[in-house]
């Protein structure tokens, strides 16, 4: 089976159920929006797909390849990069190691060289500050250097953390717009999950919406936004 | 104005050696936030491997490096077998906060032990290959010697070599961000595991060489270089116990105070002066009187 796709997906926090029995499918090259509040388990859920947490009970797999058991690292040598919530850079580096960060393991330097310009020219305030330290950056721009060094990387399945979080309405759109220009451009399959209902959905070809662990309804995005029941109980507006 | 200078390079040479140990302690505390108190243990078999090698060959510039690698070994071998393994084991619990220090201190008892077991507790001389005696400028003999200037060279050598790999090279990069936020490092692709071991035997190798210059100085015994350990991690807290530059500054001004107590109060002070300082920098200034924030950086 092409994409991602998650079965009977359980993840337990000690005697906490996060995730109860998920199963949702995303096509290679599809934009998936994972929606719910919080507490509904969508960070943990990430977590479980990139190794940083092990599931109870279930199977994830990529591309017919199972995701666990796997250490993240060794995931994200494989091209499935996850960027955990909001803004995950390494505040006492700089940009630019930041950046080399997603590509010191990689054998063709060349290639890691062309990625890094590519962010830069995506991201022009990045190549303007390369030599300052991340915790100088604006939350915008340290998602902008978040998303770079996933980039650098080479993902193929890229899982993006609420990249909303804390950041104004302008660079939101902003970012969203930016993942859905890269993931057309570079053919990426992306898991986004958002608090943010309406700009991700809006990007998203499937959307996920989940509730206190629970999957409450899973489509097409522009059906999901359109379901009066769904959006006066789950999506907020 | 001799008597200054001597005092200068006296307590250069000596607290280039506390420096080392002090970045032996910083290196894998930041890392891995483990205080470790075998580095002592660790850092004695390194030397007396060390003295095996002076015994055997009758020279000393074989002993240094082969001492640096045995405590590299020694290092990656403590993370990789002992340490990693505990932090998935004891990682809850009223023990999980402090297990960590507590194996260090019962590894430190089993080095001990190993090394009066095999290389029995009698005091072993360590020749420095250099002159140890004051040398001579015209009429006047100084207090410091050879040896003192083959101590601040190497360590000298040490640290620029330090800075250089983790400033300057993809392994340092990896190291520094493995020990910052080790998740973000293990979600673009570092292998934390590895680079860690990488870190304590870097680790392992500065104590070995603190231990293979030092011992000059006095002698090798199974013990002899506890003392070592507790002056590295005074200078390591002056540094604020993150910073390598403050490890190696630290080192540097807990010498100078040593030498010039030593020389205008007097040497029954020496030994209280350190503990004494490691009290007041906590009270006044935890954070290290060179670290802070910014010091993680570097």
């Amino acid at each position: 089976m092409n994409g991602l796709v998650v079965s009977g997906f359980s993840v337990d926090h000690g005697a906490i159920r996060a995730i109860d029995s998920l199963s949702f499918t995303v096509t290679a090259g599809q934009l998936a929006a994972v929606i719910g509040a919080n507490g509904s388990g969508k960070t943990t859920l990430l977590r479980s797909l990139s190794g940083l947490k092990a599931p109870t009970t279930g199977q994830a797999t990529w591309q017919g390849i199972s995701l666990l058991g796997k250490k993240p690292e060794e995931l994200a040598r494989q091209g499935v990069l996850h960027v955990s919530d909001g803004k995950s850079v390494i505040p006492e580096l700089t940009v630019k190691e930041n950046l080399a960060l997603g590509g010191i393991w990689r054998r063709d330097k060349k290639d890691v060289a062309a990625a890094t310009a590519e962010v830069i020219d995506l991201f022009p305030r990045l190549g303007e500050r390369m030599s300052q330290s991340a915790d100088t950056l604006s939350g915008g721009e340290r998602q902008m250097l978040a998303i770079g060094r996933a980039l650098v990387s080479r993902p193929k399945l890229l899982l993006l953390d609420e990249p909303s979080l804390g950041l104004a309405p302008l660079v939101i759109e902003q970012i969203f717009q930016t993942i859905n220009d890269l993931r057309h451009k570079l053919g990426l399959t992306v898991v986004i999950v958002e608090q943010n209902a309406m700009s991700a959905l809006r990007i998203a070809d499937i959307g996920v919406i989940m509730n206190l662990g629970k999957l409450v309804a899973e489509g097409r995005a522009s059906d999901l936004m359109n379901d009066p029941a769904l959006r006066a109980a789950y999506l907020g507006y | 104005m001799d008597q200054l200078i001597s005092a200068i390079l006296i307590g250069l040479s000596q607290g280039a050696i506390y420096s080392l140990m002090a970045l032996a302690l910083v290196l894998v505390f930041r890392s891995t936030r483990v205080i470790n108190f075998a580095q002592a243990g660790q850092a004695v078999i390194s030397t007396y491997i060390g003295w095996e090698v002076v015994t055997r060959t009758g020279n000393y510039w074989l002993a240094l490096p082969i001492a640096a690698i045995a405590g590299a070994i020694v290092g990656a071998a403590v993370e990789s077998f002992l340490m990693r393994p505990l932090s998935k084991r004891a990682s809850k619990g009223a023990i999980a906060p402090v297990a960590s220090v507590i194996l260090t201190l019962g590894l430190l008892g089993v080095l001990h032990s190993g090394a009066a077991i095999i290389w029995k507790g009698d005091q072993k001389l360590l020749e420095s290959p250099v002159s140890a005696m004051g040398v001579t400028v015209g009429e006047t003999v100084y207090p410091f010697s050879q040896t003192d200037f083959l101590i601040i060279g190497t360590a000298l050598l040490v640290m620029l070599t330090f800075s250089f790999i983790f400033q300057r090279t993809n392994l340092g990069l990896a190291l520094r961000a493995s020990a910052f936020q080790p998740e973000i490092a293990r979600l673009s692709g570092v292998r934390v595991d590895r680079i860690r071991a990488i870190g304590w035997a870097f680790a392992g190798a500065a104590g070995a060489i603190a231990g293979v210059l030092v011992t000059p100085g006095s002698a090798l015994s199974p013990n002899s270089l506890d003392l070592l350990l507790v002056f590295g991690f005074v200078a390591a807290v002056i540094g604020g116990l993150e910073s390598l530059i403050g490890a190696a500054l630290g080192g540097i001004l807990l010498g100078l105070t040593l030498s010039f107590v030593g020389l205008y109060i007097g040497t029954s002070l020496t030994f209280v002066v350190p503990f004494v300082i490691l009290i007041l920098v906590l009270l006044i200034k935890p954070s290290g009187l060179i670290g802070g924030r910014k010091s993680r950086n570097a």
